[in-house]
Order: C-alpha cells, then sequence, then structure tokens
C-alpha cells in the first residue's frame, strides 16, 4: 500500500482557529471542575487525596455533627441571601427601569449612570466601604440616623444575629441594582410605542399597560435576571468576606456556601486550621448541582407562564 | 386633569430617583472627603469638607506600603488576560460564525456552558494545577484561568457579531485571493471593534475587581494584586481610617473614572452576558 491510496481525513482549517482558546478553556474551566467532582468522592491530607471514600463526604455533610450543622446552616443563608437579591434588588430594578423608561423624565442618562455606578466597584471595597458606614463607633448610618432623629434605632448593624445577613444582603442589592434596572430598561424600551398609543386611545389605565402590555413581554428577561441572581447569589463569597469575615460572624449567621466552601476546603475550618479538599470539593459539588437544577427549574418556570395563551 | 395627574406621576419619579442617587453617591462621597481629613476630623464631622485638606492617606498609602507594587501587578494581569481572551476568542469565534458544522455548534454550545457555570466551583482542582506546574503563588498563575474564564462571554458577544458581517465581504475578499487568515485579519477584525470592545469592559471590570483567585493562590508581598492587598491592608490598619479610605479610593477611582467616561459601553458590557444569554 503505497501513501497515495491512503489518505487521511482532512481536518478543517478551522479547527486551528478553536484550538487554541478551546484547550485552554478545557485545561482550566471544564477540566478543573469536572475533577473537583470526581475529588468529592475521595479523602486525604494537604494535596493528597487519594482515598476512595465514595459519598462519605457527603454524609458528614449532610448528616454528621458540627460539620453538617455548619453547612446547613451555610445552605440556609445562602437562600435568605438570594431572596433578598430576588425580592429588593430586582423589585427595585424593575421599577427604576419603568420609571426610566418614561422619555418624560429629564436627566435620564444621569440617573442611570449614577444607579450603575457601584456595580462597577469591586465587591471588597462596596464590602469594607459598608462596613465603616456601618461601624457603631463611627459608623456614618448611626450618625445619620442620629441627625434625623432616629437616633434610637442605630444598632451595631453587623453584630446582631440574624440582623447581619440581612444587612449584608442589602448592601450586596445596592451594587448590583443596575444590572436588573438596565436587563429591563433595554427589555421595556425594545417594546413598540404602538401598543402604548393603542393602549391610550382605549383609554388603558397605566396598571392595565404594565400587567397587560409590558410585563409580559419582559416576562422572558424576568427569568434571565432570575437565573443570573440565583448563579451570582448561590456563588457569593466577597461581601461576606469582606463585610464579616470568612467565619460568617456573630456565630456563623452570616456564613454562606461561598465562605463555607472557602474555610472548609481552602484555608482551613478554624480552629484545625488544616484544609481538607475532599470535604470541600464536596461542597463546590453540592454548589454545582443546586445550581445546575434551579436554573433547569427557572428556565421552564420562566418559558412556559410567558404567554397568556 | 389628566395632565395634572402626569404631572404628579413625573415628580413622583424624580423622588424615587433622586433618592436612590443620593442612596448611591453618599457613600461614595463620605469615602472619598474623609480620605482628605485627619483621623481626628473624620470624628468630629464626617459628612463635610475638610478643613484642613491633607494627603497623609495617599502618601502613606504610596510610600509605606507595597501598594504601588499592587497596583502594577492588577495593570499587568488585568491587561495581559484581556489581550489574551480577546485573541483566543475571536480566533474561535470567526471559525464558528464561518464554518457551518455540527462540530462548530457543539464547541459553541461548549463555550456557552461556561456562562453559566462559575469557574469558583473548580477551584479546589486549579489549586492542585497550578501547584503541579509550579505556579502556585504566582502571579502569572492566574492568566490561565483569566483566560479560560473570559473565553465564554468572549466567544458569545464575538460570534454573534461576526455573524452580522456581511458575506459579501468576505466573499469579494475570497474572489481577490486573499487567504482566510487574511480576511480574518484585515476584514473582520476591525470590523468587529465595537464588539471587542464590549468583552474587553466586561473583563476589565470582573478580573481588575477579582479577589477569590488572588485570595486562595498568593501569598507573597511581590504577587499580590491590588484588591488582595486592600484586604491585607484593611486588617492590617483597621483604625487607621484616613489611610483605609484612601486605600479604597485609590482602588476604586480608575475604574469608576473609565466608567463616568464611557457610560454607554460599560453598561453595555456589564448586561452583554445577561441580555441575550
Amino acid at each position: 500500500m503505497t501513501a497515495r491510496s491512503f489518505r487521511l481525513p482532512r481536518i478543517p482549517v478551522w479547527i486551528w482557529y478553536m484550538l487554541p482558546g478551546l484547550l485552554v478553556y478545557t485545561a482550566f474551566m471544564a477540566v478543573p471542575l469536572f475533577k473537583s467532582l470526581q475529588l468529592s468522592l475521595y479523602t486525604g491530607s494537604g494535596f493528597q487525596i487519594d482515598t476512595f471514600v465514595g459519598f462519605d463526604n457527603y454524609r458528614r455533610l449532610l448528616t454528621e455533627g458540627e460539620v453538617s450543622q455548619r453547612f446547613w446552616g451555610a445552605f440556609g443563608h445562602t437562600w435568605v441571601f438570594f431572596a433578598v437579591h430576588m425580592i429588593v434588588q430586582n423589585s427595585l430594578g424593575l421599577l427604576f427601569a419603568l420609571l426610566l423608561s418614561s422619555e418624560a423624565i429629564k436627566g435620564r442618562a444621569l440617573y442611570r449612570t449614577i444607579i450603575f455606578i457601584p456595580a462597577t466597584l469591586a465587591i471588597v471595597v462596596t464590602g469594607f466601604l459598608w462596613k465603616l458606614l456601618l461601624n457603631p463607633q463611627w459608623g456614618a448610618v448611626n450618625l445619620m440616623l442620629e441627625a434625623v432623629g432616629l437616633g434610637a434605632f442605630a444598632q451595631p448593624w453587623l453584630g446582631i444575629e440574624g440582623v447581619s445577613l440581612v444587612v449584608i444582603s442589602l448592601v450586596s442589592s445596592w451594587q448590583w441594582v443596575g444590572i436588573p434596572t438596565m436587563i429591563f430598561l433595554s427589555a421595556l424600551q425594545a417594546i413598540s410605542g404602538d401598543l402604548f398609543e393603542a393602549a391610550d386611545i382605549d383609554g388603558a389605565s397605566s396598571w392595565t399597560t404594565f400587567s397587560r402590555i409590558k410585563l409580559p413581554l419582559i416576562w422572558p428577561m424576568m427569568g434571565v435576571v432570575a437565573i443570573l441572581t440565583f448563579t451570582n447569589n448561590f456563588n457569593a463569597f466577597d461581601v461576606v468576606f469582606a463585610m464579616a469575615g470568612a467565619n460568617g460572624p456573630p456565630n456563623y449567621s452570616s456564613d454562606i456556601l461561598g465562605t463555607y466552601f472557602y474555610r472548609v476546603g481552602i484555608a482551613g475550618e478554624h480552629p484545625v486550621g488544616i484544609p481538607d479538599m475532599g470535604l470541600g470539593a464536596a461542597v463546590a459539588s453540592i454548589i454545582f448541582v443546586v445550581l445546575f437544577v434551579g436554573v433547569l427549574v427557572m428556565r421552564t418556570v420562566f418559558q412556559s407562564d410567558g404567554t397568556d395563551d | 386633569m389628566a395632565a395634572v395627574q402626569v404631572r404628579g406621576r413625573r415628580i413622583g419619579s424624580h423622588i424615587i430617583l433622586s433618592v436612590w442617587s443620593i442612596l448611591v453617591l453618599i457613600p461614595l462621597w463620605i469615602m472619598v472627603i474623609n480620605s482628605f481629613k485627619s483621623k481626628l476630623a473624620i470624628y468630629r464631622s464626617p459628612f463635610g469638607l475638610p478643613d484642613q485638606w491633607t494627603l497623609d492617606g495617599y502618601l502613606s498609602v504610596f510610600s509605606r506600603s507595597s501598594f504601588p507594587r499592587y497596583f502594577f501587578n492588577s495593570i499587568a494581569i488585568t491587561t495581559i488576560s484581556i489581550a489574551g481572551i480577546i485573541i483566543l476568542a475571536s480566533l474561535a469565534a470567526y471559525a464558528i460564525a464561518r464554518w457551518k458544522s455540527r462540530v462548530s455548534t457543539a464547541v459553541f454550545l461548549f463555550f456557552l456552558a461556561g456562562m453559566m457555570i462559575p469557574i469558583r466551583i473548580g477551584s479546589i482542582n486549579l489549586l492542585m494545577i497550578l501547584r503541579n506546574l509550579g505556579l502556585l503563588d504566582q502571579l502569572i498563575g492566574l492568566l490561565p484561568i483569566y483566560i479560560a474564564m473570559g473565553m465564554p462571554i468572549g466567544v458569545f458577544v464575538l460570534t454573534e457579531f461576526m455573524r452580522t458581517v456581511p458575506p459579501e465581504l468576505t466573499q469579494s475578499a475570497y474572489i481577490d485571493g486573499a487567504g482566510d487568515f487574511r480576511i480574518f485579519w484585515q476584514i473582520v477584525l476591525p470590523l468587529t471593534r465595537p464588539a471587542m470592545a464590549t468583552v474587553a469592559i466586561f473583563n476589565l471590570v470582573v478580573l481588575w475587581n477579582d479577589l477569590w483567585f488572588p485570595l486562595i493562590f498568593i501569598r507573597s508581598e511581590s504577587q499580590r494584586t491590588l484588591m488582595l492587598g486592600v484586604t491585607r491592608l484593611f486588617g492590617q490598619y483597621q483604625t487607621d481610617w484616613t489611610l483605609i479610605l484612601s486605600t479604597l479610593t485609590v482602588a476604586t477611582v480608575p475604574i469608576v473614572l473609565l466608567y463616568v467616561l464611557m457610560a454607554k459601553q460599560f453598561i453595555a458590557g456589564l448586561t452583554a452576558g445577561a441580555v441575550k444569554g
């Protein structure tokens, strides 16, 4: 057989264009992700994670003493953290978008620019800044409350169990509200003006216009915003780390999955201080599964209910 | 009657939007204005302009600490990563946009999957990979991770954009005998500039502000990024308000300034991943 009759299948030239990006993306994103799922079935010490233990890490997380107490605490807090964003951040975003979409409002560009500023700040900077503002000794927040005669409401905001997590979530909502605002705004601006004119002629009230025209048309965008909020918050870490610290004080009440993952898998849980990477990988895998299932559920909800017919 | 109602609603809108704007600006005002005051003055009058302007905070940020080093590190890793993302993503996007086949669709979807999945989940294994490569505690170790992180949004935005390049443009170049790469380099890339700006801005904000990866990979003073430096300084000088506020201001100003100058592009860039995904 000569070389002539034996023809290699020709590799399309396009492969070479894709290859460099694919390699980096695969090696440093896809593989680590997959390997981390796999590592959750192993245990060991330090970087030597090679003893197969099946689902033992998961058993520990879900049922074993203090480990599971911390895990379920963080799990629950993450939902609270997410819920505050869904309710406060996204409602404000929708409200701002509705107000800004009206052409009669002067200074729209200025408002828009201001609302979006915090989204360009580093999360750590936002966190530290608000930590200073909420500080009970100097904190501007308490001073302002006093200035307007509400001094009785002054609190050590980040020192009270149950309050601190909500305050941190509100600060994070303050930072990110610009994103849903802009997404809703671009959806609203894409709605044809004819529709509003027709509604106007028919004498529709502004509530009718909102609920019958705007809401159905921006419903798919609500799905986008909900999914975005969900993925960002189940993955959050920086804001709690900056405002409260890696332990989610007081008494772990602001501990979320991100900080728990950091402590268990990377920094080492107090007082031992040695990371348990297998256990950490199990936490990461649970975050992954929750994200995956959550996104699927939200997609179906926002796709199927989008229209009346 | 109706006119009165409309006017009333307009005033209501202004009130809501102004109150929120004030809520956004006050913290930033307090941060910037107090960074020019002495520690005592911050306590005495936290809201007003300083009686005596001082640059002490800034001077000690830049002399006492390794801040200039952190600053330089952040600029270096951010720009090199963005350049890498744009080069690799535009090559891939060009192939995906031009090559109609099942393979290219699969590659496209493979990249898109990364938009939904936070790369942090893979951190444990990334730690091991960097350790095996001897890149732990090295600034350069962040580079491949940052490029991988930026690929999904880069490929997505650039592919969508390149699909809008009219085929007549590339076809006539073909007839003139230009190769695929020349068409890419001389015709498609220059047309793609707006999309590249979107990708660059998105990644600029994400990478400049990233704390997670420097925090878990980097220990040495000389390798720290700005955000990691901010975290450490905050721990070290908890009570030196002037210094802390100057630090936060310095870390924030470059991006916010850019944002104010190019608000439109920033908003487009930062919502790009969401709007079509």
